[in-house]
């Protein structure tokens, strides 16, 4: 009882404990707002890439893609853990904007937009045609024409506009060519000409968030991306399929499912003339398809992580200096304990209770003006952007509208136990040592 | 004289504290044997090693050789915390510079020794029993308008009042006091003798170390500690 007494009158009496307290709430502060904005971060990126991809994807990477994949489109449909399949053909080409003599690289994607917005979230990153995906590819000026959605930055390079007219689709015409490849992977028209070009007029822009996607795509109809890259012939090629599952069907238990059905699915087909292009599919979650992607990005949060933990480590230091002092002051206290009783265990156990105090103190006070910074953190953020043109996190990398502000319990918890944590390690050698004087070596200092 | 008599028996003490190279020598093999409901001063010139004795026999302290018998058991074969409620239990300290905490209250230094001495649970038991025994103390020392203050707020004589109260909270056998009057005029320390002198007609076994003769009158018994060593000078009731 003693204990809890004086350490809350420690506490209370010492001016030095004011600091310590400060310190431990500015560097809860500091770490829960950058882990909160962080894990947002990271957390919305992973949700862009999950909506990009779908849930599951079956694919290669090579640019032959494989064959008999409406067989498998077909049993995939059947199956009830399935909600949507959308195949696509992936491609490079040449990119090249009418009245202009550059030709750019891009990666073409051939998609079926109503299909591809059932299995993936394609829909929602389009502009002009979000609540009619059917119509994506067509042009309302002419009929005969054909579309194609590019990604918003790769519009921006050609446009300097990122924004166009709302109420007429500007008429912006562009040459995609293609080397159309045989199921061998050879040039299909090799001694001719070797390439494959097509008109298409800009139908619409996409906008995933994802900076090197939206620089670099451009969305093609299924059947002309198709022909394109000599996928088309007696036996289609994809080169993969996007596949939704039902709500609730948990991701790793649908990709064995569809694994285990595409292994099955090989086997039949092992007879069948272009059965080689099977052997580079593989069957990948969203997560493992995009894991090139969202690998650096965990690793910056690592990182981070690391980093805020020297800002942990700095705060023990000052607990523990702190610490020192309070404790030097009080050595004549720990020798009056000493000499009616208390034992070392005791004293620790003062010290620690009065060093958990600080950290409660101390965390409480950096949960809350975190909380409250947080909540605040985008119009704090649009007044420095106004008067001092500063971002605290820049657009174009990170591709948000809003910093995110969505406090995790888990990592509030975690901040706070290791805040506190740190003030007990801070704590430990002073109140050890305290606790190792002897009452005659103090009490004589007073009497000297 | 039944051997039971004595409640303190010290044997043979010796005391040495090393300084570097030097070793200084303070007691020199001290016997001195207390009895029941004796009040005791020990006197000595400065330096003479009355405080390192008297941690010795209240065990703040231990003895480089030589044994200190506590109601004849033998301090140095406690535990630490056998010793620890020895401390709070068997014997009060009173220091010359009083050792009050700032951070309590008058009334919660002089209680400060049961509360320690319990469990939380065991506190709350005995909490108002306590907060009574304390208040009576203080009383008895006059200082009932004051329970409320904080120790740095009292003058020198009724801070080592306090001193003695929380001294006494735990009835022990043995007070021990350390120069009590040494940091007060002679009425507030005259004062301060005439509560040790109360205490001692009541019954309490007091040992109390000093360097001024006139205030060792005021001892049932005087021994005096000359050159690490106990000289029995004076009896006055033997
Ligand atoms: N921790 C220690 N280390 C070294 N020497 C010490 C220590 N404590 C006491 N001494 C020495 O032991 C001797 C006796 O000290 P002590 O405090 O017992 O004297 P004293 O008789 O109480 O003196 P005073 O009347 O001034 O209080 C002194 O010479 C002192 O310097
Ligand atoms: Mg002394």
């Amino acid at each position: 009882m003693y204990k809890i007494i004086l350490a809350t009158r420690y506490l209370l009496k010492r001016r030095t404990t004011y600091f310590a307290v400060l310190a431990v709430a500015l560097s809860v502060f500091v770490v829960v707002v950058v882990m909160t904005v962080m894990a947002g971060l990271v957390n919305e990126f992973k949700e862009k890439n999950h909506r990009f991809a779908g849930d599951c994807v079956v694919g290669t990477e090579s640019l032959v893609g494989f064959a008999y994949y409406e067989d498998f489109v077909k049993l995939m449909e059947q199956q009830d853990f399935v909600e949507a399949v959308s195949p696509a053909i992936k491609s490079f080409a040449l990119k090249r904007r009418r009245g202009s003599d550059q030709d750019g690289v891009v990666e073409i994607m051939g998609i079926d937009p109503v299909r591809h917005s059932q299995a993936t979230g394609f829909g929602d990153t389009l502009y002009y045609h979000k609540d009619d995906v059917s119509k994506t590819f067509e042009i309302a000026y002419d009929a005969n024409l054909v579309g194609c959605v590019l990604g918003d930055f790769l519009l921006l390079q050609d446009t300097n506009s990122r924004n166009l007219s709302e109420i007429s689709l500007p008429r912006i015409a562009y040459s995609i060519s293609c080397f159309p490849l045989t199921a061998r992977g050879a040039l299909a028209q090799a001694g001719t000409d070797m390439v494959n070009t097509k008109t298409f007029y800009y139908s619409d822009q996409s906008s995933t968030g994802l900076p090197r996607i939206d620089g670099s795509l451009v969305y093609l109809p299924f059947e002309q991306a198709q022909l394109l890259c000599g996928m088309a012939g007696s036996n289609k090629r994809a080169s993969r399929l996007h596949i939704r599952f039902k709500p609730g069907v948990k991701i790793q238990a649908g990709r064995e499912k569809v694994r285990s059905l595409w292994q099955k699915f090989k086997q039949d087909k092992a007879g069948e003339i272009q059965a080689y292009t099977l052997d580079t599919v593989t069957v990948q979650s969203w997560k493992q398809y995009r894991r090139s992607s969202i690998a650096p990005m965990e690793n910056e949060q690592t990182e981070m992580s690391v980093m805020f933990g020297f800002v942990g480590i700095t705060t023990v230091f000052i607990v523990l200096v702190v610490f020192y002092m309070i404790i030097s002051h009080k050595s004549k206290d720990i020798g009056i304990l000493k000499s009616i009783g208390v034992s070392n265990i005791d004293i620790i156990e003062l010290f620690s209770g009065y060093a958990f105090l600080v950290g409660i103190l101390g965390s409480g006070f950096g949960l809350l003006a975190g909380w409250v910074f947080l909540l605040k953190i985008n119009p704090i953020e649009d007044w420095l952007f106004e008067h001092f043109g500063f971002q605290l996190w820049d657009r174009t990398i990170y591709a948000i509208g809003d910093i995110p502000n969505q406090v995790e319990f888990k990592i509030l918890a975690i901040i706070v136990v290791s805040a506190i944590a740190a003030c007990l390690v801070g704590a430990l050698i002073p109140s050890l040592q305290a606790a190792r004087q002897k009452p005659v070596e103090t009490l004589q200092v007073g009497q000297l | 004289m039944s051997k039971d008599d004595f409640i303190l028996k010290a044997e043979g003490l010796h005391k040495s504290y090393r300084m570097g190279a030097t070793e200084v020598r303070v007691l020199k093999g001290v016997n001195l044997n207390i009895k029941k409901g004796e009040f005791v001063a020990i006197i000595g010139a400065s330096g003479s090693g009355k405080s390192t004795l008297l941690h010795i026999l209240g065990a703040l302290d231990k003895p480089t050789k030589g044994v200190v018998k506590f109601e004849q058991r033998d301090l140095s074969r406690f535990r630490a915390g056998e010793l620890n409620r020895f401390r709070n239990r068997m014997v009060g300290f009173v220091f010359q510079f009083y050792h009050l905490l700032d951070e309590l209250s008058v009334l919660e230094n002089v209680f400060l020794p049961t509360m320690t001495g319990k469990s939380i649970i065991g506190w709350f038991a005995c909490r108002r029993q306590a907060k009574n025994r304390a208040k009576e103390l203080l009383a008895q020392m006059g200082l009932t308008e004051r329970i409320k203050h904080k120790p740095y707020q009292l003058s020198g004589g009724e801070r080592q009042r306090v001193a003695i109260g929380r001294a006494l909270m735990n009835e022990p056998r043995l007070l021990l006091a350390d120069e009590p009057t040494g940091n007060l005029d002679s009425a507030t320390g005259n004062g301060i003798l005439d509560v040790l002198e109360t205490l001692n007609r009541a019954g309490q076994t007091i040992v109390m170390v000093t360097h001024d003769e006139r205030i060792a009158q005021r001892a049932g018994r005087t021994v005096t500690l000359v050159d690490g060593k106990i000289e029995h000078k004076n009896s006055n009731n033997l």
